[in-house]
């Protein structure tokens, strides 16, 4: 397991050293401050939650490009056979590569804390529901890192990677509010698979045993998957 | 050090490595020979754990390769063909990477990178990421990273290819400098090559070994078949096919060009004795002149090519 650090982080600065984290972020802060900023004042309260509301699509979009090449591009120009032949294990391998995404997604999110700081200037923000909806949002962030490290892990094709990564994202952001198209029997379920409901929960300001066991479990469903995917290849 | 038993894989129906067994020693060179496509890198990807075998065993030292692929990747450096490394690490940033990888401690690190860098000579580059390197750059680079925790054992898939005549040189220096104490697998379809740097040479052809030995023993072997050259004048083909037919060592003459009535006739022996004396001999009494007269020498390149073409 220790072989994990120094995958991660190797894969962490090479983000940086890369423009693909600043565009990126970029994109994301633009994204996020456009929605956020474009109705807040017309709504006039002192709360996040039009930011929160929005962040599972958000992270839909921008999660799988963020994964998208930390395996695909291993396969695609042939590395990945000088890094298993080293002394690593494929879990230090999955692991390393995991954190690194995670982190990225918590570097992401650290330039959005100037949006709680404008609210608190202009009125009284309710610091819980912020909190919540902070470790929500690196809770979602890891799950769908996780998925989007497995679909990483499907292909050498970078673009096919995004695509998929985005579509299961995606399919797991709407699933509970297309319930109404499915039989009842099905509905708890379902419901239940929903990221968005349970991120939800969390960025009440409400924190769940059973919204974070969700989500670890969407991690570990990925992670294994991921590590299944490569060691199909040995 | 190295037993390999019956080794084979399959990629779905196609047999690419089909029962190899191998046994190498400690500090052997050796080479893996053949025509592209027999199942060299097949062979040296199983052996560094990084494909399955279908069946059979690798044991290295005393560890077998399905059951501790970590304590062997420990002591085995490995160079895949054409060294694909990271596009956008500086060579310095990938050496250190590879080098935390290999859990080399710290104080130790920055002196044995230094080290390697020298060997490879990668001094310059050092600070330039590797997708501007030139392929013979990448490929020092690639050696050494394989070199970077001092391995036992150094396995490398062609490594002079793509390489320019000098830079072919220069790695085989190094190689020979480190195969002194270090075992050595590499592989090659350069003859010249596995002839200059390797004590010991298996040649492999659709994915089963058909010779194995020194290069000497391996020439000794194929020397049961010598070929003979004659530059004849005054002669005509057919007296000295009646006449040469006639000695029961050769097997077959061919003519191989007339001009200006000159003859050129190749002769196959089929003894392991030298039997110019006795060609000699035939042909004096003849009233004809000989121009040249003279025995192909064995090389590698002959028996390679008998090996790997006779059942193509």
């Amino acid at each position: 397991m220790r072989q994990a650090i120094p995958i991660f982080k190797k894969e962490f600065r090479s983000y940086f050293v890369s423009p693909i984290a600043y565009i990126v972020i970029a994109i994301f802060l633009l994204v996020t401050g456009w929605f956020f900023f474009a109705t807040f004042f017309l709504v006039g309260q002192a709360n996040l939650r039009n930011f929160f509301s929005l962040l599972p699509i958000i992270f839909a979009f921008v999660i799988p490009a963020i994964t998208m090449r930390l395996v695909s591009e291993e396969l695609n120009i042939g590395s990945y056979e000088i890094l298993l032949t080293m002394p690593v294990t494929l879990t230090d391998v999955v692991i390393g590569k995991f954190l690194a995404a995670v982190f990225f997604v918590i570097a992401m999110l650290v330039p959005t804390f100037t949006y709680p700081a404008t609210v608190t200037v202009l009125g009284q923000l309710d610091w819980g529901p912020v909190m919540g909806g902070y470790i929500g949002a690196v809770l979602l962030g890891a799950a769908f890192s996780a998925i989007g490290l497995f679909a990483s892990a499907m292909t050498r094709n970078q673009i096919i990677a995004f695509i998929v990564g985005m579509a299961i994202c995606f399919i797991l952001t709407l699933i509970d509010k297309m319930l109404f198209f499915l039989p009842r029997a099905m509905l708890g379920v379902l419901a239940y698979l929903g990221a968005d409901f349970h991120f939800q929960n969390i960025s009440k300001g409400i924190i769940d045993s059973r919204d974070i066991v969700y989500f670890l479990s969407v991690c570990f469903v990925g992670l294994y998957a991921s590590y299944l995917a490569l060691r199909e290849k040995y | 050090m190295i037993q390999v038993e019956n080794l084979t894989k399959y990629y779905s129906d196609l047999c690419a490595v089909d029962q190899i067994s191998l046994e190498i020693q400690k500090g052997e060179i050796l080479g893996l020979l053949g025509p592209n496509g027999a199942g060299k890198t097949t062979t040296l990807r199983m052996l560094t754990g990084f494909l399955r075998p279908s069946a059979g065993k690798v044991n290295i030292l005393d560890f077998n390769i399905e059951d501790h692929p970590l304590e062997i990747k420990k002591i085995l450096g490995y160079l895949p063909e054409s060294a694909p490394l990271y596009h956008d690490m500086l060579v310095y940033d990938y050496l250190n990477y590879v080098a935390e990888i290999r859990a080399i401690d710290k104080g130790h690190k920055l002196d044995r990178i230094r080290q390697v860098a020298d060997l490879c000579g990668i001094n310059e580059v050092m600070h330039k990421p590797v997708n501007e390197l030139s392929k013979g750059y990448k490929q020092r680079v690639g050696l050494a990273h394989a070199m970077i925790n001092d391995p036992e054992i150094l396995v490398l898939d062609e490594p002079t290819s793509g390489l320019d005549p000098n830079q072919i040189a220069e790695i085989r220096q190094i190689i020979k400098e480190i195969g002194r104490e270090k075992t050595i697998i590499l592989s090659t379809h350069i003859l010249s090559e596995a002839e200059a740097t390797c004590d010991r040479i298996v040649i492999i052809n659709r994915g089963k070994i058909v010779a194995d030995g020194s290069t000497e023993s391996l020439k000794e072997s194929a020397g049961d078949y010598r070929h003979i050259h004659l530059t004849l004048q005054n002669a005509d083909f057919k007296s000295v096919d009646t006449l040469l037919s006639s000695l029961e060592a050769i097997s077959g003459v061919t003519q191989i060009a007339e001009s200006d009535g000159q003859l050129e006739v190749r002769l196959a022996c089929r003894t392991s004795s030298d039997q110019r004396a006795a060609i000699y001999q035939q042909i004096k009494q003849t009233d004809w002149v000989l121009l040249d007269f003279h025995q192909e020498t064995q090389t590698l390149e002959t028996i390679f090519r008998e090996l790997t073409l006779e059942d193509a």
